[in-house]
């Protein structure tokens, strides 16, 4: 893998370069006081300056005069929306006059889209989301189309913010694999490297250049200071201590402080949980039936037939977490958390996966 | 291999009212060939689609052999139900399936076959009871052990009359809360039955589906009398709706109940089986 250097304000020519192959680009940008991935035609539009200081229960950006566009740690959303839609229609249904009834598929409107600007965390979780709806009995046909048509350029995370943790669960801050492009962000510009041929054929239509044996020093000294992450999470065997404690008195704790407001579900990378309904238009017959994003904290989540398996918030806190870090591992062979420390930031009474966990592992001084 | 996230099309052949809340649908695919193509095992599930409306899990209560015509046992209990319960002969809905893990039908083969249900739980077993009769000859005693809470929640009254006749064939009816003095079979728990059931333990399998209280009875003198834990079956129900292991709701533990069951050893599932949130 061959690595280049591009100076910062030649930037743009990696976003012209994939417009002009034809892709749509998404990237980030500061909208409502976050930063969130929206499409994109303009390096102008990349968050310049801007940091996210985050905590339990608390996100901010602040923007100073530094030069660089990827000096924030978890955009406010992760890129999971792009693949699996927060809404989705599977498919359509409609009786005619004789009454036949009809089934088709809706007509997928996917262009090849190109996202820049992706963090290691959220690299891992989509390879999970991939094992969910693509590698197992069966596979999800509209997942299939969206993620087939994705382009992925990720930047090495150096600004971790304090609800960070990608280094502990292994995921970050570096990226590795699952790319088509990676970046390394250093004071006058990026060191690029490919990861797939079509990352190369972009690349190759970029005026780039030799890399030097100082960008190559400040690239390690970066990843350095980012694994300096504040939170980790227990060295114990989280997945077997999970499964027994399935009684420990800290889920009534949590239970005290925890709204089920599903949050944290909303924003986690992995998380796959959706419902299906039908939506009836008044000026069509032709129902579609839809699937949309639910979360383990709705209460009609575990219904059936009139019971509700886990009415107790205990009960729907203790479910997230020992399916996201002990049957995940059983299911995906590996924990369902990524690090991206997001659930912590956007919770909105503050409560710590890795605090939590803790407790329960009995390490709450580690 | 037929398209499991888009319905097919079928049309209801014969409505049959069980009792006031409980119908049986039998389904034949408007397109022959899918007809021909159609294959499942007793235990397994199709989703059932109802235009405009939704889609819910129902197992398959007729013979895998029965190739013209599937059917389903339905008790009127929410929105899709209760439409579903209004379909007349010729209306069609949407099919999706099979799903899941069925009975271990294979594994049975020459053992004695102990089928325990309460109410309506019935009906994914009463597929295990119409298979093993007409194989007769390839299973050892048959033990049907059937609970209810009153008389007029006993559907197929008949049929358990017919299968009392046959040789080598047991059935053990009890009602919990039945007080008339007509109901000809058992009053009380139908797991408290047990020592009434003839069966050789070394040689047996349980089949079991109903509430999960009833099943933890029935597995606890099942255990007791000496069969062993991997030939206790049971038929789990949790939130369903997508049926292929991806919307999340079925999750039991670290299963899935729509692929990895709904049928499990017991042995699967006893981590996690009485756990109250599971």
């Amino acid at each position: 893998m061959d690595q280049r250097f591009l100076p910062r304000n030649e930037f743009h020519q990696l976003i012209d370069v994939l417009l002009a192959a034809d892709y749509s680009v998404i990237g980030p940008q500061v909208q409502n006081g976050a930063i969130v991935y929206d499409s994109m035609t303009n390096v102008d539009q990349l968050p310049k300056g801007f940091t996210d200081a985050q905590e339990a229960g608390q996100y901010s950006l602040h923007q100073s005069n530094n030069p660089y566009y990827f000096s924030w740690a978890a955009a406010a959303q992760s890129i999971k929306p792009l693949c699996f839609k927060p809404k989705e229609v599977l498919w359509k249904s409609s009786i005619s006059d004789q009454g036949t009834l009809n089934f088709t598929e809706p007509l997928l409107d996917v262009k090849p889209t190109a996202i820049i600007g992706v963090k290691a965390c959220d690299i891992a979780a989509l390879k999970l989301q991939d094992q969910h709806f693509l590698e197992q009995e069966y596979v999800d046909p509209t997942y299939k189309r969206r993620r087939e048509s994705l382009f992925i350029i990720s930047v090495d995370c150096a600004y971790p913010a304090a609800t960070c943790f990608c280094h502990s669960t292994n995921d970050g801050p570096t990226n590795q694999t699952g790319f088509d492009i990676n970046l390394t962000e250093l004071e006058n510009g990026f060191i690029i490297s490919t990861g797939t041929d079509a990352g190369q054929s972009i690349v190759d239509g970029l005026q780039s250049y030799d890399i030097s044996v100082d960008q190559l020093s400040e690239k390690s000294k970066q990843e350095k200071t980012a694994i300096n992450q504040q939170r980790k999470l227990p060295h114990t065997d989280i997945a077997q201590t999970l499964k027994h404690a399935q009684d420990h008195q800290q889920w009534d704790d949590i239970a005290q402080r925890c709204l089920a407001c599903g949050n944290c579900t909303a924003v986690c990378p992995s998380c796959f949980c959706h419902s299906e309904h039908d939506e009836y238009p008044l000026n069509s017959p032709e129902v579609s039936h839809v699937r949309q994003w639910d979360s383990c904290f709705n209460h009609g989540h575990s219904y059936i037939h009139g019971i509700v398996i886990r009415s107790e918030t205990r009960n729907r806190y203790r479910q997230w977490l020992t399916h996201k870090f002990a049957n995940w591992v059983d299911q995906y062979g590996r924990s369902g958390c990524t690090g991206c420390g997001r659930c912590i930031s956007w919770c909105p009474v503050g409560i710590d996966v890795t605090q939590e966990l803790a407790v329960i592992c009995g390490e709450e001084d580690a | 291999m037929p398209k499991f996230t888009l319905p097919h099309t079928v049309e209801v052949v014969e409505r049959i009212q069980e009792t006031p809340t409980i119908f049986t649908l039998r389904l034949r695919f408007v397109d022959q060939k899918q007809q021909q193509d159609y294959r499942f095992q007793p235990g397994q599930f199709n989703m059932l689609y109802l235009h405009g409306i939704g889609e819910i899990p129902i197992s398959i209560v007729s013979d895998p052999a029965d190739e013209a015509l599937f059917d389903h046992t339905i008790r009127v209990v929410g929105r899709v139900t209760k439409g579903l319960s209004h379909l007349q002969t010729g209306d069609q809905i949407g099919i999706r399936g099979p799903f899941g893990r069925g009975w271990p039908l294979k594994t049975a083969l020459g053992k004695d076959v102990i089928l325990v249900t309460g109410g309506l739980g019935c009906a994914p077993v009463v597929s295990v009871i119409r298979y093993v009769i007409r194989r007769r000859d390839l299973f050892g005693r048959l033990v049907i052990m059937q609970g209810v809470k009153r008389a007029d929640d006993l559907i197929w009254r008949e049929q358990y009359t017919q299968w009392e006749a046959l040789h080598d064939t047991q059935v053990i009816l009890a009602a919990s809360e039945e007080k008339q003095a007509s109901w000809p079979w058992h009053t009380g728990h139908v797991t408290n039955l047990m020592d009434k059931a003839h069966f050789n333990p070394a040689n047996a399998i349980a089949m079991m589906c109903g509430p999960e209280p009833m099943m933890r009875a029935a597995i606890e003198p099942l255990l007791r009398e000496g069969v062993p834990e991997n030939d206790l079956w049971l038929s789990m129900e949790r939130n369903m709706q997508c049926a292929i292991g991806h919307c999340g709701h079925c999750q039991y533990g670290d299963k899935f109940i729509c692929k990895d069951g709904p049928v499990f050893p017991y042995a699967e599932i006893k981590h996690l089986f009485g756990q109250a949130g599971y």
